[in-house]
């Protein structure tokens, strides 16, 4: 009796929790259809928003924006990161203490400091070299987006490395050395394999976190925009039914990348597990 | 009369300079919805890779979408200068990021009373007319305006009015003026600007006061009535109001006029009407900032943006009011004898514009207002107290029941 309750009960906060989780996705789906361009009322069943977003160019270029920073910034920070990560992992124990806790700072730090800061930085160095002629000065947009966005990144792909380094054992790498690796080819065929997995990883996070960024990139985008900056500036008016569609794009495009990521991952367990089997028949 | 003179003066001047013949000239076709004068050099910048950009509030322009005309792509083809076109979400964080020098625009599109705040910092650039022969088809009722007194920075873009939307079906009587958004039978039912200059505007309208405080006791007072009307409002908005009205949600809201036509659209039971004490006429425009580099291609987007037919465009598309009579010939019969965009004069008569406020009086609005915001009857407060008393209780058990576990087990 006790146990039939308590299955129930479990039920139901699974129910409770997926639904308090999903449930705004799915309403936003199903309005992504919507005939009319509110949000409450259900009118008819259209494909308009998606047809038309195709043909938006505010929105798409803002899309765009977003994407190449996105992809830039999570490729440069993630070798910067892991080269960092390295460099900590070869510290002594008080010196790493110190960069862990320095690279700790930033992401606990509120963004709108570090959006704040970047920017005065940035006008600073505008005015410094708008004196010197040898220098760039007009920064002010899509570079300083991308360095912005590397500078916010770096630090998660350090945490996200620095683990993996942590658990490597150092033996191999003597080992690759004493088998005649020189220290190049023993980081690329020894370290750089095993922790790829937390390089991926790391990459990943910065995709998502620079493509999810309003606060920091809304002080240094200069003249450019990125969707979320888009999607904010339609509150006056009434935030267009196409942000529904092209959100429900990107909700699909994701959920179909951790599919496949997941179903590969599991097919490369079951064949190792299957190897592991037959070396031991 | 003078004014006109000197126009009609400089008109001629430009057209011998040119060289043109005459008005009755024909026109280039851009796309098969647009065509624009070919009184006008459109294509000097060819081949020079400008780019232009342009600041504009978020769906405040014609962009292709929903089968409309796509107005920055048709000037991209037109003129061979291409428009990085990005957008902000109010007066305000135009101002900041102007201000912060974080970013150098060509063209932007502030309203009325952030163009009187950046004509006397000297944010804006005086324009050359001569640039923009299409601000002759502004009519002369938005010429010379306060905000921009000689006519020298700006050009008027769009207009809406504020004033009372409500649902007939929710309402025993037609509200006639703002007093009846403190009618105490609506209470809950009530939506208000949730931005402090309008809804400032409706206070002061009320209680007779001018919507352009001059003194921070005026600002004091004005906001007492705002407070007094809190506890009937059910929510402050801005576009969630387009739902709320929609679906029936409130009874009676505060909007712009534009939008007051979008939501009739959806919802035939809600009406419109221009309160008796009187309105805001709100004027978006076009200007270009000081720092602009770009100047004379600016003024060529802003001379675009005037031609007739993607006036009509961006008017069909937005269901603002048109300053244009050109624009407003073109309109459909539904858009164009509707009550709601082009009021009655009588109507039109008693709206008042926003001018920019003293450094002083702005800050005690700015105070004032959040100060209103968050006063509360206690009823949340409390709430807050004892939630935190609750957390605070708990906390106390845990340690005292592990403290007790602990003596417990060194026995």
């Amino acid at each position: 009796m006790k146990t039939k309750h308590l299955r129930l009960m479990q039920r139901a906060y699974i129910v409770l929790f997926f639904g308090f989780m999903y449930l705004p996705i799915a309403y936003m789906i199903v309005f992504s259809f919507n005939q009319s361009k509110g949000y409450s009322l259900f009118t008819g069943f259209t494909l308009k928003w998606y047809s038309s977003l195709l043909h938006n160019s505010s929105i798409l270029n803002a899309l765009w924006v977003s994407i190449e920073v996105a992809l830039l910034s999570a490729v440069i920070a993630t070798v910067l990161g892991t080269a960092a990560s390295l460099g900590i992992a070869s510290m002594g124990r008080k010196s790493r203490l110190l960069v862990t806790n320095i690279t700790y700072i930033p992401v606990v730090n509120p963004e709108i400091i570090t959006g704040i800061s970047l920017m005065l930085l940035f006008v600073a160095y505008q005015r410094f070299a708008g004196g010197i002629s040898w220098l760039p000065d007009t920064i002010m947009g899509f570079p300083t987006l991308l360095i912005a966005h590397i500078a916010f990144n770096v630090p998660y792909v350090i945490f996200n490395v620095t683990p993996k380094l942590k658990q490597l054992d150092i033996k191999l790498y003597e080992a690759a050395l004493d088998l005649g690796c020189d220290p190049r080819q023993a980081f690329f065929k020894v370290i750089l394999p095993e922790i790829s997995p937390a390089i991926l990883s790391a990459f990943l996070i910065c995709l998502t976190y620079s493509i999810d960024d309003f606060m920091i990139s809304y002080f240094n985008c200069g003249t450019v925009e990125t969707l979320p900056i888009a999607i904010y500036s339609m509150t006056r008016k009434k935030v267009s039914p196409e942000i529904y569609a092209l959100s429900t794009i990107m909700f699909v495009v994701i959920l179909a990348i951790i599919l496949v990521s997941n179903a590969m991952e599991s097919r490369n367990y079951r064949r190792d597990q299957r190897a592991l089997r037959e070396e031991g028949v | 009369m003078m004014k006109r003179l000197a126009v009609l003066l400089l008109t001629a001047a430009l057209m011998l300079c040119c060289g043109l013949p005459s008005f009755a000239a024909g026109s280039i076709e851009v796309t098969e919805d647009v065509s624009v004068s070919d009184d006008y050099d459109w294509t000097r910048f060819k081949g020079q890779n400008m780019t232009l950009n342009v600041y504009n509030w978020g769906e405040y322009i014609s962009n292709g979408s929903d089968d409309s005309v796509d107005v920055v792509d048709a000037f991209e083809k037109l003129t061979g200068i291409s428009v990085n076109y990005t957008t902000f979400d109010s007066n305000e964080s135009l101002y900041a990021k102007l201000k912060s020098g974080a970013a150098n625009y060509d063209v932007i599109i502030p309203s009325d009373y952030m163009v009187a705040k950046m004509i006397n910092e000297g944010m804006l650039k005086k324009l050359n007319y001569d640039n923009i022969p299409n601000f002759q088809k502004v009519d002369e009722e938005y010429r010379d305006p306060d905000y921009d007194p000689q006519n020298e920075y700006t050009v008027p873009y769009m207009l809406c009015t504020t004033g009372i939307i409500y649902n007939t079906t929710m309402v025993d009587e037609a509200p006639t003026c703002w007093a009846d958004l403190w009618d105490p039978q609506y209470a809950g039912n009530i939506l208000m600007f949730n931005n402090s200059r309008d809804a400032y505007a409706i206070a002061a309208f009320k209680s007779g006061n001018s919507i352009n405080p001059q003194s921070t006791e005026e600002v004091d007072q004005v906001v007492e009535e705002l407070k007094a009307q809190k506890p009937l409002v059910q929510a402050y908005v801005m576009d969630e109001i387009f739902d709320k009205m929609i679906g029936g949600e409130a009874a009676i809201g505060v909007y712009y006029s534009g939008d007051a036509i979008t939501m009739i659209d959806d919802n035939p039971d809600l009406a419109w009407v221009f309160p008796e004490e009187g309105s805001v006429l709100s004027v978006d425009c076009m200007a270009i900032p000081a720092a602009s580099e770009h100047q004379e291609a600016a003024e060529m987007f802003i001379n675009f943006m005037c031609e007739t037919d993607i006036g009509k465009a961006n008017c069909e598309f937005i269901g603002y009011t048109t300053p244009m009579e050109d624009v407003w010939e073109e309109l459909d019969e539904e858009l164009k004898y509707s009550d709601i965009a082009y009021p009655s004069e009588e109507e039109a008569a008693r709206e008042k514009v926003f001018t920019a406020l003293s450094d002083e009086v702005n800050s005690e609005l700015d105070l004032k207002w959040s100060e209103m915001k968050s006063y509360d009857e206690g009823g949340s407060g409390l709430l807050f107290l004892s939630l935190l008393a609750a957390m605070v209780a708990l906390a106390l058990f845990n340690i005292w029941r592990k403290v007790r576990r602990r003596n417990r087990n060194m026995y």
